[in-house]
C-alpha cells in the first residue's frame, strides 16, 4: 500500500517497454497510456492517506509527499489527454516515449518521498535521464534537428547541475556525518552560520533551481521549450516543478533558523528571475519561449514563499505551484490543440482565436490573466499571498520589486489576449475540438477561478501536509 | 468593530453586486441577439430598482457603515468578506445601478457584433463596480478593483474604433501599474495592523508620518491615475475616444469616480498627517488639470476628445473639493462626482447618437445639425449648459460649493484666496468650449455639410427614454440638491472631525519640511 503509486507507474513503464518490442498501433498506445495514468491517478488518490517509512528511512510516506504524488498523477494524465493526437513524437518511437515518460513519473514520485540525500540523488536521475531522453523523440520533420540541439543542451547543463548539487551533499555529510534529512537539520543547526555549511545548502537547493528553472540555472529553458515537443514542453514545464518544489521545502527545512545569508541569496535569485524572466519575455515570438520566459518569473516567485522560512509560506508556495500547474496545463492544452501537426506555435497564430474556436480563445484568456495575476483568477491569490507572507517577514524591497515585475508581465501576456480576443483573420480555419478538450478545458478553467476565489480549502490541506514534515 | 452598524438582514449589497454576474451567466446560452439585449436590459434595471431600497433603509443620522455584511473567507490570512455602506458610497453606489440600464439601452443598435460578449462584459462590469464601492475588506476592494480591467479592457478592445488596441493596452497598463504599489501598501497595512484588512480598522491609526508619507504616494499613485489628475491623464483620451458608447459612459461616469472615491476613503482616513504634508501638491495638480483640460478641450476637434479632456477639468474639481477638507468642499465634491456622471455619461451618450448616424465624430461633419434635428438638440443644449456649471444646472451647484469650500481653506490658512481665484478661470474656459462645441453643432457655419437626410433621423423613442432621465437629474440636483447633501452630511462631518482630531502630528511634521 505504501509503495502502490510507485509500483503502479513502474507497472506502466514495463507495459510500454514490451510495447516497444513489437509494433502496436499508435492508437492502442495511446489509449493504453491515457488508462494507465488514469489508474496511477487513481491509485495515488487511494493511498493519499497512508503513512510509513521504507527502505530503512529512506523513503517518508506521507501526506505531504502523497499529495504531490496525486498532483504528479493529474497532471501527466491532463497531459497525455490533451495531447492525444500525439503529433509531436517520432513515428515508432511511441511506446518508447511513454516508457520514458512513465519513467520519469516514477522517478519524480519517488522523489518527492525521498529524505535521505542518496534517495533524493537516484530518485533526480530517474525523472531527470528520463526526460532527457523525451526531448530529442520529437518528429524530425518539423523542426530539422532543433530538438536534437534541445536534448544535447538538456542533458549538459542538466548534468552540471547534478554534479553541484552532488558536490553540495558532500560538503553537507562532511560537515554533519550523515545523509538523512532528519538528522541533518540539527547537526547543521550549529554551524549554519559558517560559510562551508551556506555553501553546502546553496549548492544543493541548485539542483532543484535546475528542475524549477530559476535564475541563476534557467538557462536551458528557451530553448528546451522551443525544441521540444508541444506535449513533451507541456510535461517539463508543469510536473516535474511540482516535485522541485517539494523537495526545495524539504531542503529549507534544513535551515532551523533562517541565516541572514541564504535567505539574501534567495531573495537576489528570487527578483532577478522575475527580471529577467519578464523582461525576456517581452520581447518573443514563439508561444513556448514566452512561457518559458514566465515561467522563469513565476518561479521566481515561488520562492518568494520558500523565503520567508514559515510554514504559511511553504503554504503558499505550494499553492502557487498548483495554481502554476493548472494555468500552464490550460495553456499547454490550448497549444496542442491549435499546433498544426504537432509545429510550433507563434503568436500569431491565434489571430481571430475567438471566432476559431471560442472555447479555445476563452480559456487561453483565462490562463493568461491568471498567469499575469489578474484576480479573481488563481494566479492574483497565489501571488497575493505570497507578497503578504513575504511582507510579514519584513522583506519590503523584495516585495515591491517583486509587485513591480506584475505590472511588467502584464504586456506580454495582454498582447496575446489582443491577438486571441481582438482581431480578426479570415484566411486561418476554425480549430475542431472534440467535446473531451471542451470538457476539460472547461475543468480547467474552473479550477483556475475556483482555487482563486476560494484557497482556503487548498491552502489548510497544504498546511497540515507541511505540519507533518515540519 | 464598533463602526458597523448591522440594520438589514437581507443580505442586499451582495444582491446588487453578484446578481449582474448571475445574469452575465444566464446569457451564456442564448444564441438570439435580440433577448441577449432583453435580458441585459431586464437584470440591469431590476439592480437598478432593487438598489432603491439601500436609499429607503438608509440612516442618515449615523456616520457608520450600514448594510453590512461579513463571511469568514480565507481564515488563515483573516481576510474576510465585508461589505457595507455610508453616506459617501451610497450615491456612487445608486449612480452605478442607475446608469446601467441605459448603457444597454445605449448599445442596443450600436453593437452589431458579438452582442452577446458584449452584453456579459456590461454585466461583469457592474459586479466589479458596485464591489468596489461596498467592499469594506480591502483585499476584496483590490480584487474588485483589479477585475474590473478586464471587461473594460474587452469593451475597449474589441467593440473599440480603430484605435482600439492601443488605447486599450494603454488602458489597462497605465491603470495596473498604477495600483501594484496599492497592494504593498495594503499588504503593510495588514501587518501594521495586527493581521486585518478590514477597511476601518486601519484607519485613524497613529502611523508614523514616514510610513504614512509612503502609504500616500502608493495610493495616490493608483487613485491620482484613475481619477485622472494632470498628468497621469493621457490614458483618457484615447480610451474615451476609442471605447464604444457604453464604454465611455461608464468610463466617464463611474470609472474615475473610483480614483476619488478611493482618496476619500483611504487616503484622508489612512493617512491624515500625510494627506496635511502633501496637500498643497494635491492641490495645485488639481488646479493645473483644471486648466490644461480647458484649454485642450478648447482646441479639440474631435467631440469625444473635447468631452474627455472636459473630464480631466471636471475631476480636477472634484480633487480641489476633496482636498481642501472643509464640509462644503467635500460634500461639493462627492455632489460633483455624482454631477459629473450624469452630465458627462449623458453627453457621450449624444456624441455616441450623432456617430450612430454620421459615422463620425468630427465636430467639422455635424455642424449644423441643430435645423434637423430639434430633440436631440435640446437634449445636448441642456447637457452642455449643465457641463459647464450654469446656474440651475446640477454642477452649479456642485462647482459652487467646491469653489466657496476652496476660498473658506484659504481664509482658514490666513492666506489670499490664490487657490479658488485659479480655479475660476478653468470654469469660464468649460463655457468656452461647451459654447464653441454647442454652437458648432446647432448652427454650424455658412459651408455646412449637407446633413438634410437627419430630418428623418432625429431621436427615437428608445433614445429619448435614455436621455430623458438624465436631464430630470440635472434639474432635480441643480434645483434641489439638499435630499442628496443630507444622504453624506453626516459620513462627511464624522470623516473631517476624525480628520482634525489626527492631522495635529503632522501640522509640527510640516512646519519642519518648511524650515
Amino acid at each position: 500500500m505504501l509503495f502502490l503509486p510507485e509500483l503502479t507507474t513502474l507497472g506502466a513503464g514495463l507495459v510500454f517497454f514490451f510495447f516497444s518490442l513489437g509494433r502496436p498501433s499508435n492508437d492502442k498506445v495511446q489509449k493504453s497510456a491515457i488508462a494507465v495514468a488514469g489508474l496511477t491517478l487513481l491509485i495515488s488518490l487511494l493511498c493519499v492517506r497512508s503513512e510509513g517509512t521504507l527502505f530503512y528511512g529512506a523513503y517518508q510516506v506521507d501526506l505531504f509527499s502523497q499529495l504531490f504524488k496525486v498532483l504528479i498523477a493529474l497532471g501527466t494524465l491532463i497531459i497525455l489527454l490533451f495531447s492525444a493526437n500525439d503529433a509531436g513524437v517520432k513515428k515508432g518511437l511511441q511506446a518508447e516515449y511513454y516508457l520514458f515518460l512513465f519513467t520519469a513519473v516514477l522517478g519524480l514520485m519517488m522523489l518527492v518521498s525521498s529524505i535521505e540525500l542518496l534517495a533524493i540523488f537516484v530518485a533526480l536521475e530517474v525523472s531527470s535521464f528520463a526526460v532527457y531522453i523525451m526531448v530529442p523523440m520529437r518528429k524530425n520533420s518539423i523542426t530539422s534537428g532543433l530538438q536534437m540541439e534541445a536534448g544535447i543542451k538538456y542533458l549538459l547543463y542538466g548534468v552540471v547541475a547534478t554534479g553541484l548539487m552532488l558536490f553540495g551533499m558532500s560538503y553537507i555529510y562532511g560537515l554533519t556525518g550523515t545523509t538523512e534529512l532528519a538528522k541533518i537539520a540539527p547537526a547543521l543547526s550549529k554551524v549554519y552560520t559558517q560559510p562551508a555549511a551556506i555553501v553546502a545548502i546553496l549548492l544543493v537547493l541548485a539542483g532543484f533551481f535546475y528542475k524549477l528553472a530559476l535564475f541563476p540555472l534557467h538557462f536551458w529553458v528557451p530553448d528546451i521549450y522551443e525544441g521540444a515537443s508541444n506535449e513533451t514542453t507541456a510535461f517539463i514545464a508543469a510536473v516535474p516543478k511540482l516535485a522541485a518544489v517539494a523537495l526545495l521545502i524539504r531542503m529549507t527545512n534544513l535551515v532551523t533558523g533562517p541565516g541572514m545569508v541564504i535567505v539574501n541569496v534567495l531573495g537576489v535569485c528570487a527578483v532577478l528571475s522575475m527580471f529577467y524572466g519578464n523582461l525576456s519575455a517581452l520581447v518573443q515570438k514563439d508561444i513556448k519561449r514566452l512561457l518559458g520566459f514566465s515561467g522563469i518569473a513565476h518561479a521566481g516567485f515561488i520562492l518568494l514563499g520558500l523565503l520567508t522560512f514559515q510554514l504559511t509560506g511553504y503554504g503558499t508556495a505550494i499553492y502557487y505551484i498548483v495554481g502554476y500547474l493548472m494555468m500552464n496545463l490550460a495553456c499547454f492544452l490550448v497549444i496542442c490543440s491549435i499546433s498544426q501537426g504537432g509545429k510550433n506555435v507563434a503568436v500569431e497564430d491565434f489571430t481571430g482565436l475567438h471566432k476559431r474556436s471560442p472555447i479555445l480563445a476563452i480559456t487561453f484568456t483565462v490562463a493568461l490573466f491568471a498567469l499575469a495575476g489578474i484576480p479573481p483568477f488563481v494566479g492574483f491569490t497565489g501571488k497575493f499571498l505570497l507578497l503578504l507572507g513575504a511582507l510579514k517577514q519584513g522583506h519590503l524591497v523584495i516585495v515591491t520589486l517583486a509587485a513591480i515585475n506584475t505590472a511588467i508581465a502584464i504586456y506580454y501576456y495582454l498582447s496575446i489576449v489582443r491577438v486571441t480576443f481582438c482581431t480578426d483573420d479570415e484566411d486561418r480555419g476554425a480549430v475542431a475540438i472534440n467535446p473531451l478538450m471542451s470538457t476539460l478545458s472547461v475543468l480547467l478553467m474552473l479550477s483556475i477561478v475556483v482555487m482563486g476565489v476560494f484557497p482556503s480549502q487548498f491552502i489548510d490541506m497544504a498546511g497540515s501536509a507541511l505540519k507533518l514534515i515540519h | 468593530m464598533d463602526q458597523l452598524l448591522i440594520n438589514s438582514g437581507f443580505p442586499i449589497l451582495s444582491v446588487l453586486t453578484f446578481l449582474p454576474l448571475v445574469g452575465a451567466l444566464l446569457l451564456l446560452p442564448l444564441r438570439s441577439e435580440e433577448w441577449c439585449r432583453r435580458v441585459s436590459l431586464g437584470f440591469t434595471s431590476l439592480i437598478a430598482l432593487l438598489s432603491l431600497k439601500l436609499l429607503f433603509g438608509f440612516d442618515k443620522t449615523t456616520a457608520k457603515f450600514q448594510f453590512v455584511e461579513h463571511k469568514v473567507w480565507i481564515d488563515t490570512f483573516n481576510i474576510n468578506y465585508t461589505m457595507g455602506i455610508d453616506g459617501i458610497s451610497l450615491l456612487l453606489i445608486l449612480l452605478t445601478t442607475l446608469i446601467m440600464p441605459f448603457c444597454v439601452l445605449a448599445s442596443w443598435s450600436y453593437i452589431k457584433t458579438r452582442v452577446k460578449s458584449f452584453m456579459i462584459c456590461l454585466l461583469i462590469m457592474e459586479t466589479a463596480m458596485v464591489g468596489v464601492f461596498a467592499a469594506l475588506d480591502f483585499v476584496l476592494f483590490y480584487i474588485l478593483w483589479e477585475a474590473m480591467l478586464i471587461p473594460m479592457y474587452m469593451l475597449i478592445g474589441i467593440w473599440g474604433g480603430p484605435r482600439k488596441i492601443y488605447a486599450s493596452i494603454k488602458f489597462f497598463l497605465y491603470t495596473l501599474a498604477g495600483s501594484i504599489l496599492l497592494l504593498v501598501a495594503i499588504i503593510w497595512l495588514y501587518v501594521a495592523n495586527d493581521h486585518s484588512f478590514f477597511i476601518p480598522d486601519m484607519m485613524w491609526q497613529h502611523y508614523s508620518v514616514t510610513a504614512q508619507v509612503c502609504l500616500f504616494i502608493a495610493f495616490f499613485l493608483a487613485f491620482a491615475i484613475k481619477v485622472p489628475m494632470f498628468p497621469f491623464h493621457t490614458w483618457l483620451p484615447a480610451a474615451h475616444v476609442e471605447a464604444p458608447t457604453a464604454g465611455s459612459v461608464i468610463l466617464a461616469s463611474i470609472l474615475l469616480k473610483m480614483g476619488t472615491y478611493g482618496f476619500l476613503r483611504f487616503a484622508l482616513p489612512i493617512t491624515p498627517e500625510a494627506t496635511v504634508i502633501l496637500m498643497p501638491y494635491v492641490l495645485w495638480l488639481s488646479i493645473a488639470g483644471i486648466i490644461y483640460g480647458g484649454f485642450t478641450a478648447l482646441g479639440q476637434s474631435d467631440m469625444k476628445k473635447l468631452i474627455a479632456y472636459s473630464s480631466v477639468g471636471h475631476m480636477g474639481f472634484v480633487t480641489l473639493g476633496i482636498f481642501v477638507m472643509n464640509v462644503d468642499g467635500i460634500e461639493g465634491a462627492i455632489l460633483q462626482m455624482i454631477n459629473h456622471g450624469i452630465t458627462t455619461g449623458a453627453l457621450f451618450l449624444c456624441v455616441g447618437m450623432i456617430y450612430e448616424r454620421t459615422h463620425s465624430r468630427e465636430l467639422l461633419s455635424a455642424t449644423g445639425i441643430g435645423k434637423y434635428m430639434p430633440i436631440f438638440i435640446t437634449f445636448l443644449g441642456f447637457f452642455s449648459l449643465s457641463s459647464f456649471a450654469f446656474p440651475g444646472t446640477n454642477s452649479f451647484v456642485g462647482e459652487f460649493m467646491i469653489l466657496s469650500g476652496a476660498f473658506q481653506f484659504s481664509t482658514s490658512q490666513n492666506q489670499f484666496p490664490y487657490l479658488a481665484l485659479a480655479a475660476i478661470p478653468g470654469a469660464v474656459l468649460a463655457a468656452a468650449y461647451m459654447l464653441r462645441m454647442l454652437q458648432k453643432i446647432v448652427w454650424g457655419g455658412t459651408n455646412n455639410p449637407d446633413l438634410a437626410w437627419l430630418r428623418d433621423f432625429d431621436l427615437n423613442v428608445r433614445e429619448i427614454v435614455t436621455l430623458a432621465p438624465f436631464l430630470f437629474f440635472v434639474f432635480w440636483i441643480g434645483l434641489g440638491p439638499q435630499p442628496f447633501l443630507e444622504l453624506m452630511h453626516t459620513s462627511v462631518s464624522e470623516l473631517l472631525t476624525q480628520f482634525d482630531l489626527h492631522q495635529t502630528g503632522a501640522v509640527a511634521a510640516a512646519g519642519l519640511l518648511g524650515n
